[in-house]
């Protein structure tokens, strides 16, 4: 780890060097980074994410680029300065720290994000390495797992029992490098709404079924694809994922965590759970549990059009392809709970039991 | 009730002459108020002057001063270098109304009626019941004659109250009209300092010595030693004539034949063009004028309209010229951009006219005011009845959005800028016998449109220019605010000494120095600009200052001495805008 952390010191510099070099030649420096965006990776089943691919975009010192050319390299000074002291900072404190550069701070924290994010790609290390870290919160955990991480001040293993947080759940926490899992769970569940997890841990259904639930609350942050991953990988457990039937839930949600995204294309191969699948709700579902819908809005429609015709992952795969289209007929989106139109817990005595038994009502 | 016979109101029925209708309708004439009489009767008297000078080939230079008697009472003396006036024609001149010689011609003189100077009079006789004083001399070693003057409102008569001889060495010709009458002296927009003042700016060939009531003089010298191109008289355009008054030109014509007529009392139709009118009217070229009946007139007035004819003459009449023009707005406006158009002459009811256009724009003046314009009709500034004139009108009706200053629709632009509008023409369309405002005739809205437009252009490059490097300087400055961060960066991550981060500094600069090439700069420089000038007229409030600073400049020394007090203070010449 130590001589990571070097290295990243060194390409730092190596980086500013080129610059310095540049200048004292009088001619304009430039930046180089590869572009983080759908149109710069590829897809293939066998690799099972988003690749990215050797697109890069330079960004050369002009009136226009000053600005943001001097923010990324200050950036860089910062990240540097924090390696070296063995120091970390949450992205909101990156941007609060960048207050002190006078006319070179930023306005807003996407501003600063998005520099951090273009060191990243640049130097193709993970945000932990530039000794950045996510200020947002991970997911939440609950039912058979339990999780070995270490108490900061002993330093000894610190054995946390995921069953036992009653009606609350475990968080994960921004760096899941260093954690380890013991478990006999059968499956992991991700859904997608804070709601509808706690219906499942109200009434421990991971003790019926014998799963790991976890809560992402959205895109699910870095951590927590990380930390599905690693139970992936180092538990051989399956990933059945459960969102709401939009195409938010689909290739916002679902594509991301499964294959990674664009704008994190350079580190797509860490965070990406491959052998995820997708559970529900599919189009199909509307129909077949007629469940009660909302119609689809403008951007829904926008967002449709734009996978099928841009996104990888979509065109790898003929069944999303028919999903997609199929919603887009229909008209319609569905929400996780709206199966509580039949009855309150219906998604688990009925809807769930039935739907991981058929593989065939799933999507890839 | 007594019922009335038709013979009883008969005996009420009688001829009104015309100098009581105006006596009881001054305000036609333009005498509504006491700051406007003063004005106009200014008017009256410069017009006339700068007419006869310019009829007889004589540079004019022209003396006028305003002596303030009583709170509310005015001498006012207009004295020019002009051919003088015989001494029979004094009376009917000055005293009749609608007595002249520029009615029945077509020529772009300033007057047309033959009221204004008599009107004046008339005005003056009913405010003071005193007459007016007129000496006039004709020649070398001729004798002046000084006749005092009244006019019979009854019989639109001349009355003169005593005629005699004076010496008057001073000049070789000339005539000196002394009028009393009741006033108001203001300054501003509408006062008589503004309208001398531009009377100067508009006629470059004049000098003109004002004394104002305050005692103030001001001198314009000329600023042309050539007269303007005589004005010569041309005959109607078969365009601009009306029916009746085709039919009454055939009654009065000696022509024996049509083609013959329509070649003798036309310009602009040849033999050709006549036998094409005639034809074009199922005409023989050889009837009779005297035998052309009123269909047949008729016939021959339609067949004019689908003649092409060429448009009239323009030698006829003589624009200021774009130079002039705009020279003369140097004068006034300490501004960052001037620009003027001479349209190509154009017709109107057959008759010809110019419009002329010029602009300044920038520099001292306000941004979030709108537009100042000036109206010039052959030369006369026209300050009154802004909102009723064809000038307005067309600037109003004109986008100019697109053009750089801001304009809710159909209405004056706002923004830093001066529009100069000058019509010139054989006749004058005025919407009434005060002469305030032009009439609005289609062509000459379109006309002034089109110079209008020309003008903007030219306007529009300018301000995108500006903008272009307005914007370009924001990037200069936004890249020199960066760069410091840029070395401070490098110095961080490399742990360089300052001398280099100095270097990086200087070295970047010249990078994007290269890169971006020099910076161009717009200045406001403007040598013809005369602060002095520009001042007179300005409200009181604005002048108080200025006459604490220096009690009493008379002559061209002192001007001077304080232009260039003025330009120390400010340098106009020389100012950067970015």
């Amino acid at each position: 780890m130590a001589k990571k952390t070097d290295n990243v010191v060194e390409k730092i510099q190596e980086i500013a060097k080129d610059i310095y070099n540049k200048i004292k030649l009088i001619k304009q420096p430039e930046l180089v980074m590869p572009i983080r965006a759908l149109s710069n990776v590829e897809y293939n089943e066998k690799e099972g994410y988003f690749k990215i691919m050797d697109k890069i975009k330079s960004r050369t010192l002009t009136a226009s680029t000053i600005k943001t050319f001097a923010q990324t390299l200050r950036m860089m000074g910062l990240s540097k300065e924090l390696i070296e002291k063995n120091d970390i900072a949450t992205k909101r404190e990156a941007y609060y720290v960048s207050k002190n550069w006078g006319d070179a701070r930023f306005k807003e924290q996407p501003e600063s994000d998005t520099v951090m994010d273009d060191i990243e790609a640049m130097m193709r290390v993970n945000r932990e390495q530039i000794g950045f870290i996510p200020g947002e919160k991970g997911g939440a955990v609950a039912g058979k797992l339990t999780v070995i991480d270490v108490d900061q001040d002993t330093k000894k293993e610190l054995k946390i029992d995921c069953t036992k947080f009653g009606s609350g759940a475990y968080a994960i926490p921004s760096s899941v490098e260093h954690l380890k899992f013991e478990t006999n769970a059968k499956f992991v569940l991700a859904i997608e709404t804070a709601g509808m997890f706690e219906r499942l841990n109200k009434h421990k259904y991971w003790k019926k079924t014998n799963c790991i639930i976890i809560a992402m609350s959205g895109v699910p942050t870095r951590a927590t694809r990380r930390f599905m991953r690693k139970l992936a990988d180092e538990n051989k457990l399956p990933v059945y994922v459960f969102t709401d039937g939009d195409p938010y839930g689909y290739f916002s949600i679902y594509r991301t965590l499964k294959v990674g995204s664009g704008n994190a294309a350079h580190i797509n191969k860490f965070f990406c759970v491959p052998n995820a699948r997708f559970i529900g709700v599919t189009p199909q579902d509307i129909e077949d549990y007629k469940l009660p819908t909302h119609p689809l809005k403008e951007v829904d429609f926008k967002k449709i059009k734009d996978v099928i015709k841009n996104d990888p992952f979509c065109k790898h795969h003929k069944e999303w392809q028919k999903a997609l289209q199929k919603m887009a007929k229909m008209k319609v989106r569905v929400e996780q709970q709206a199966f509580s139109a039949h009855s309150l817990n219906f998604v688990m005595e009925t809807y769930l039991p039935k739907k991981l038994k058929d593989q065939k009502t799933w999507l890839p | 009730m007594v019922q009335k016979t038709a013979e009883d109101l008969a005996k009420k029925q009688k001829q009104i002459s015309i100098a009581e209708f105006f006596e009881k309708n001054r305000h036609l004439l333009g005498f509504d108020n006491p700051r406007k009489a003063l004005l106009i009767a200014v008017k009256e008297a410069v017009d006339n002057a700068l007419d006869a000078c310019e009829e007889a080939r004589i540079l004019p230079e022209i003396n006028v001063e305003l002596i303030q008697l009583s709170d509310d009472r005015f001498r006012m003396i207009v004295e020019d270098n002009g051919p003088g006036i015989i001494e029979k024609q004094i009376p009917k001149i000055f005293a009749k109304l609608l007595y002249g010689s520029k009615f029945h011609k077509l020529s772009s003189t300033r007057g047309q009626q033959g009221i204004g100077i008599s009107a004046t009079l008339l005005y003056g006789q009913l405010t003071t019941g005193k007459p007016a004083l007129i000496t006039s001399k004709i020649g070398k070693n001729q004798p002046a004659h000084q006749i005092k003057l009244k006019i019979n409102t009854q019989t639109n008569n001349p009355d003169v109250v005593s005629s005699t001889t004076v010496e008057w060495d001073e000049k070789e010709h000339g005539t000196r009209i002394e009028i009393d009458m009741e006033g108001a002296y203001l300054k501003g927009k509408q006062s008589v300092d503004e309208y001398l003042k531009q009377t100067a700016i508009v006629n470059p060939h004049l000098t003109l010595i004002y004394t104002n009531p305050n005692a103030e003089q001001f001198i314009f010298p000329r600023a042309t030693e050539s007269l303007p191109a005589e004005v010569k008289e041309i005959k109607p355009h078969p365009y601009g004539v009306e029916l009746g008054r085709l039919i009454k030109m055939l009654d009065l014509t000696s022509a024996k034949s049509l083609q013959q007529f329509l070649t003798t009392e036309f310009v602009r139709v040849g033999g050709g063009t006549a036998k094409t009118i005639c034809e074009n009217s199922a005409l023989l070229p050889k009837t009779r004028p005297g035998r052309v009946s009123r269909d047949m007139a008729e016939q021959l007035f339609n067949g004019i309209k689908k003649t092409k004819i060429i448009s009239p003459p323009t030698d006829c009449i003589s624009p200021i010229g774009e130079e002039e023009l705009e020279k003369g707005l140097r004068k006034e406006i300490n501004a960052e951009f001037y620009c003027s158009t001479t349209r190509n002459p154009s017709v109107y009811r057959g008759n010809p006219f110019i419009i002329e256009a010029a602009m300044a724009f920038g520099g001292e003046q306000p941004a979030d005011k709108t537009v100042r314009i000036m109206r010039f009709a052959n030369r006369v500034p026209l300050l009154y009845q802004q909102g009723a004139c064809a000038i307005t009108n067309s600037l109003m009706h004109t986008s100019w959005r697109s053009y750089g200053l801001n304009q809710s629709k159909n209405s004056i632009p706002v923004g830093p800028c001066t529009i100069v509008v000058h019509m010139t023409s054989v006749w004058v369309p005025f919407t009434s016998e005060s002469k305030e405002a032009l009439a609005q005739y289609n062509e000459i809205v379109r006309e002034i449109k089109f110079a209008l437009q020309e003008c903007g252009r030219k306007l529009a490059s300018f301000v995108n220019k500006k903008r272009r490097i307005k914007d370009e300087g924001k990037k200069r400055s936004y890249i020199e605010k960066y760069i410091p961060h840029v070395a401070e960066a490098l110095h961080e991550l490399l742990g360089l000494d300052e001398i280099s981060k100095k270097k990086i500094e200087d070295d970047l600069c010249e990078i994007l120095e290269h890169t971006r090439g020099e910076l161009e700069e717009i200045k406001v420089d403007n040598p013809d600009y005369d602060p002095e000038l520009a001042k007179i007229g300005k409200e009181e409030k604005e002048k108080k200052e200025e006459k604490e600073e220096s009690e009493s400049e008379t002559g061209k020394e002192s001007k001077e001495d304080k232009n260039d007090k003025v330009k120390d203070k400010k340098k106009p010449g020389q100012q950067k805008l970015m």
